[in-house]
């Protein structure tokens, strides 16, 4: 039984009822334009601010590697090359971690295990960063002078004296900090398996790994890459934890054990002494590096995650 | 319910094996992937443990009455407190939130309401946009406001984490304003309401305890970002309450203290560290425990 909306009224209250649910619309779409607006005034706003320096340094600002605000000589190539490779450092610690702990949690641990550590790997995420950093520098810092760098020396690829701080020490604490991100997005895909496909492989008298690796595995792939990729945006972008921790050297690194500097720590140090000409426009123009990277990795994440969500609406 | 199909080559390559390779050697094929998982948690875990616990014993030790009620001393002078950060941090991020939550939740409402090429937009922008450095919001902040005013203010602060919370309240606002079932809405609309009525008298209020967990959220990630303050809220030694000015906040403490070579400094990083853990604990804990309660309700 359905009865028209507005049945038994009259024909001018029922305008005044479409008028007004009109004028509702209208209002929060105005409300989403405003949002888009904020985020694009976020773009433009570090984009002229800038400019200044990126016109005074020209292309030679992403490709120069000389980093001098005295001769207002401005090169970020140590920073990109920087930021890329604690990242790197990170996603190659982070995920097999990652996901092996994810598996765990979702194939093997009982479940009155699996949630309370579940949680525990998810409080790790809203641990502020700046609490990652101060530990990376008090606690982890000297551990790594004293005992894990000494022997690493000895390798040609970390040649150097053992600082402590510096490329490799950045990347574990970024490494510490993606793990959630991709333990959560792992399990959580791992769980939204049909149990039909894990009952396919043990019908042909798979194993429990072997159900994992044939069966589930497979079909999550996409999402796990889209939950890295995701990890990967937050390790670019992370300043707090690597300004503590990354040794502030403006040289593209020699060494695993370099100090170095990533764009967001290299903003984070210099911002507030920046008084040389184009030094703090310099700046922005490096945030405006970060930003195009971040934008360019997020983007692809989400498209990643979104396809894996499509998918399953229309498979599951 | 279809099945998510295996593909062709691992059905060949699961025959071959079950064929050819004993059941001896999967099954311990199988207890090295598990160990070897096993062992992964357990790298996995022993960071957590050790900065929780660590933060706890260092932070532990340098709280006392005067920490949480006294400004910060000079370096080299023992003893000192948060007060002006503490206070810093509550203005900042109340701000922040009163000018961001409403904002959001409303900006949720329409993603919940209508669909359309605006409505997928500002989506997919938002999804985005939840990974963007902080930073980067931090120097927008520092763009339009501290640059104009020629002065560092925790105003501008305050829209730099607003910015920042925008795009977590809106999407967990809107997955909150979905749960409310469709009949909820049709009932409203079926008796001629309008539909700003409906959402605000039905939909909002059954989906409160939801709009609260996205809010509790936001504020527990704003609340320990310090990459947006630097370069608008700056910090402070002194007590503040102008949000015209440079003000102190608790992420702040705990750069500026923590890269300082004095042992005391350092420890009053460690407590204002365990002060923000429990801030943000406290903030998550609750949002899930809302977050369950109202699943609960809908079944």
């Amino acid at each position: 039984m359905s009865l028209p909306v507005g049945v038994g009224r009259s024909a001018g209250a029922l305008r005044r009822l479409r008028l007004g649910d009109r004028a509702y619309r209208r209002a929060l779409q105005a409300l989403g334009l405003v949002v888009l607006g904020i985020f694009a005034a976020v773009g433009v706003s570090l984009f002229v601010q800038a400019w200044p320096a990126l016109v005074h340094s020209g292309p030679g600002f992403v490709t120069g590697t000389t980093w001098d605000p005295n001769k207002a000589i401005y090169g970020v190539l140590p920073f990109i090359v920087g930021t890329l490779l604690t990242s790197a450092i990170a996603l190659v610690l982070a995920i097999p971690i990652g996901i092996g702990a994810a598996i765990f949690l979702s194939e093997y641990a009982p479940r009155r295990i699996a949630a309370p550590l579940g949680v525990l790997v998810e409080l790790l995420a809203a641990v502020p960063s700046v609490v990652y950093g101060l530990w990376g520098l008090l606690v982890l810092a000297p551990i790594f002078v004293s005992t894990v760098e000494p022997p690493l020396t000895q390798l040609p690829f970390a040649r150097g004296p053992a600082l402590g701080v510096g490329l490799l020490l950045a990347g574990v604490i970024l490494a510490v900090m993606i793990l959630p991100t991709i333990t959560a997005v792992t399990r959580d895909l791992m769980s939204s398996v049909p149990a039909a496909t894990r009952e396919a492989v043990y019908g042909l008298g798979g194993t429990r790994w072997q159900v994992v690796r044939r069966a589930v595995l497979p079909s999550v792939r996409v999402g796990i890459i889209g939950g890295v990729v995701l990890a990967l945006g937050r390790a670019l972008g992370e300043t707090m934890a690597v300004t503590f921790v990354i040794g502030n050297s403006n040289q593209i690194p020699r060494s695993l054990l370099a100090p170095t500097q990533t764009l967001a720590s290299l903003i984070a140090n210099e911002f507030t002494e920046a008084t040389e000409p184009f030094h703090a426009s310099a700046l922005l123009s490096a945030a405006v590096v970060l930003l195009v990277i971040a934008l360019l990795v997020n983007t692809l994440a989400r498209l990643l995650v979104w396809s894996v969500s499509r998918e399953m609406r229309e498979t599951g | 319910m279809s099945v998510i199909p295996l593909a062709l080559p691992d059905r060949r390559a699961l025959i071959r094996e079950a064929s050819v390779a004993s059941r001896r050697r999967r099954t311990v094929a199988g207890l090295v992937a598990a160990s070897l998982c096993v062992v992964a948690l357990l790298v996995a875990l022993v960071p957590i443990v050790w900065i929780i616990v660590y933060t706890i014993s260092q932070g532990i030790a340098a709280w006392s009455v005067d920490f949480f009620t006294k400004l910060p001393h000079p370096a080299g002078i023992p003893g000192g407190g948060i007060a002006n950060a503490l206070v810093g941090s509550l203005i900042i991020d109340g701000l922040a939130a009163l000018m961001a939550l409403p904002v959001g939740i409303l900006a949720a409402l329409f993603l919940a309401e209508f669909s359309g090429r605006l409505a997928g937009t500002v989506r997919f922008v938002m999804d985005v946009a939840a990974g963007l450095p902080a930073i980067t919001i931090g120097l927008f902040a520092y763009a339009v406001i501290v640059v104009p005013q020629h002065h560092f203010s925790a105003f501008s602060a305050s829209v730099a984490l607003g910015v920042l919370m925008l795009p977590i309240v809106i999407r967990a606002g809107e997955g909150a304003l979905r749960t409310v079932p469709n009949d909820l809405w049709e009932a409203g609309l079926a008796l001629g309401v309008r539909r700003a009525r409906v959402a605000r008298s039905i939909v909002i209020p059954t989906a409160i305890p939801g709009l609260v967990t996205a809010s509790l959220l936001a504020i527990s990630r704003a609340v320990g970002e310090a990459a947006p303050l630097l370069f608008t809220a700056i910090g402070s030694q002194v007590f503040s309450t102008s949000v015209g000015g440079a003000m102190a906040s608790l992420p702040l403490v705990v750069y500026q203290n923590g890269i300082q070579a004095y042992p005391d400094l350092q420890q009053n990083a460690w407590g204002t560290a365990l002060t923000l853990l429990v801030l943000v604990v406290v903030l998550n804990v609750s949002a899930r425990l809302l977050a369950r309660r109202m699943r609960r309700h809908a079944r």
